[in-house]
């Protein structure tokens, strides 16, 4: 059973509504990012329902909500999306969470191209902790694509067979 | 899964072609952002949308403040014990500082000098602390509508904490002090130095340049607002020297400083209004002076 496209719109500002939790200390650092999750999900899982544009005001609403320059998260997420329909055929061959590591590795290539957009743009260097977001969201990712995965499941045991 | 992709690719601009496209898309809107203001009404539509998600996302913090108030009766009674002290040795102090302030006026009006105008404050609530490591800025929950302008100065209780740049209709967006291209005019309090602090874009390190290295600086040394500029108020701490590098092969010292304020420990802060008397320019100077000449021609 396809996603429905409002399921897919639901996913999209839960996660960005969980991108938005004021945390601070360690808990901010090692908070992932949630929107680049849900939408990988939707790119592996989904990619006919899903166009990189998406991605790229997906990332212009981050822009803005963390109030760095126009752009940034654009960038990062279209390269984030393009990788991830390109593996999109590889990912169907392995199940749950043995897709984590190369989830973590297209976050990882996401923020290391938001990292070159921010140093380019004049930022300094934000420290390794910066990656770590990646590292937490590719553990996440088993449980976020269960979670995902329920309403698309058929409703009783019995219709699956 | 693998059925359906081949006819993906097949109606429509292939996969790297609109990547492409998009990363140009966001490469011209970085470069138009970072160069230009055409971006300010995008920004603002785009705030209206993200507003109320981050509300919404706010609302888990203040119910667990509301919570954790409910059960913290033993606290409360402590704090409020505290506070009711803390509130005697300010109110002595400010009653000082009222019979020093209308000597104040009185010596100023004697100087014939510019008056200070008292400053309003609004409070406002720290809306998002940005998870990006490249800006150190915050959003406030205060914006246009509450007559915050951009310019307007940020306090906390302990000093500055930086300058609203952006306004949106409801929120406000505050540059901190940290921020790389952030810089405040500075005096040393012990004896009166005038200098520029910047920002480094790092947590809590903030920087006094091209202070030469036999500058009569000490670690130590409390730093509070020159006044000079016209934007921040004199006299509002902004930071501690903490170290000081003199290497005799620079011409300059390195000088690192820790902010005054909290910005990771309160939730309020205060944003001051501050309409600073406007001093007047030499061309409306030597407007005012000819008036006696004029008198005496006719």
């Amino acid at each position: 059973m396809p996603a429905k496209g409002w399921f897919i719109m639901l996913s999209l500002i839960v996660a960005l509504l969980l991108n938005l939790i004021p945390l601070t200390g360690t808990a901010r650092t090692l908070q992932p990012d949630f929107v680049a999750l849900v939408m990988l999900y939707w790119y592996v899982n989904e990619p006919q329902r899903v166009g990189i544009g998406m991605a790229f005001w997906m990332g212009l609403l981050m822009d803005l909500s963390n109030a760095s320059t126009f752009g940034q998260h654009a960038l990062g997420y279209s390269v984030m999306a393009f990788m991830a329909l390109i593996f999109n055929r590889r990912m169907g061959i392995f199940e749950g969470y043995k897709q984590a590591p190369q989830i973590g590795l297209v976050l990882l290539s996401g923020q290391i191209v938001t990292l070159l957009a921010g140093l380019f743009a004049g930022s300094p260097f934000p420290g390794w902790n910066f990656f770590l977001g990646s590292i937490v969201g590719m553990l996440l990712w088993p449980l976020l694509s269960a979670i995902l995965r329920v309403p698309q499941k058929p409703w009783s045991a019995s219709d699956a067979r | 899964m693998i059925e359906i992709s081949p006819r993906f690719f097949r109606h429509s601009p292939s996969l790297l072609a609109r990547t492409a496209f998009f990363v140009m898309l966001s490469l011209l809107l970085m470069a138009l952002d970072s160069r230009s203001k055409y971006l300010g009404g995008v920004r603002e539509i785009f705030s209206v949308i993200v507003y109320p998600l981050q509300k919404l996302a706010h609302v888990p913090m203040s119910m667990y403040d509301a919570t954790s108030e409910l059960f913290q009766h033993g606290e409360i009674a402590e704090e409020n014990a505290r506070l009711k002290q803390q509130h005697l040795v300010d109110k002595g102090q400010l009653l000082r500082l009222r019979a020093l302030e209308a000597e104040n006026t009185q010596l100023r009006k004697l100087l014939n000098a510019t008056q200070r105008i008292e400053n309003k404050a609004t409070v406002a609530e720290i809306l998002r602390v940005p998870h990006d490591p490249f800006n150190r800025k915050v959003l406030l929950d205060k914006g246009s509508m509450a007559g915050i302008e951009s310019g307007q100065v940020v306090v906390d209780d302990m000093g500055v904490v930086g300058q609203v740049t952006r306004n949106y209709p409801l929120a406000s967006e505050v540059t901190l002090l940290t921020d790389r291209d952030h810089s405040v005019p500075v005096q040393v309090v012990r004896n009166g130095l005038r200098s520029i602090i910047s920002g480094t874009g790092r947590e809590g390190v903030l920087e006094l340049r091209y202070m030469a290295i036999n500058t009569d600086i000490q670690e130590g040394d409390v730093l509070v607002t020159s006044g000079i500029d016209g934007i921040y108020p004199p006299g509002l701490p902004v930071a501690a020297v903490s170290q000081i590098e003199r290497n005799p092969n620079y011409i300059f010292a390195r000088i690192i400083c820790t902010p005054a304020s909290g910005v990771n420990q309160n939730r309020q802060l205060l944003i001051l209004s501050t309409r600073a008397p406007r001093t007047g320019t030499p061309a409306e100077a030597t407007k005012m002076k000819p008036r006696p000449q004029e008198a005496r021609r006719q």
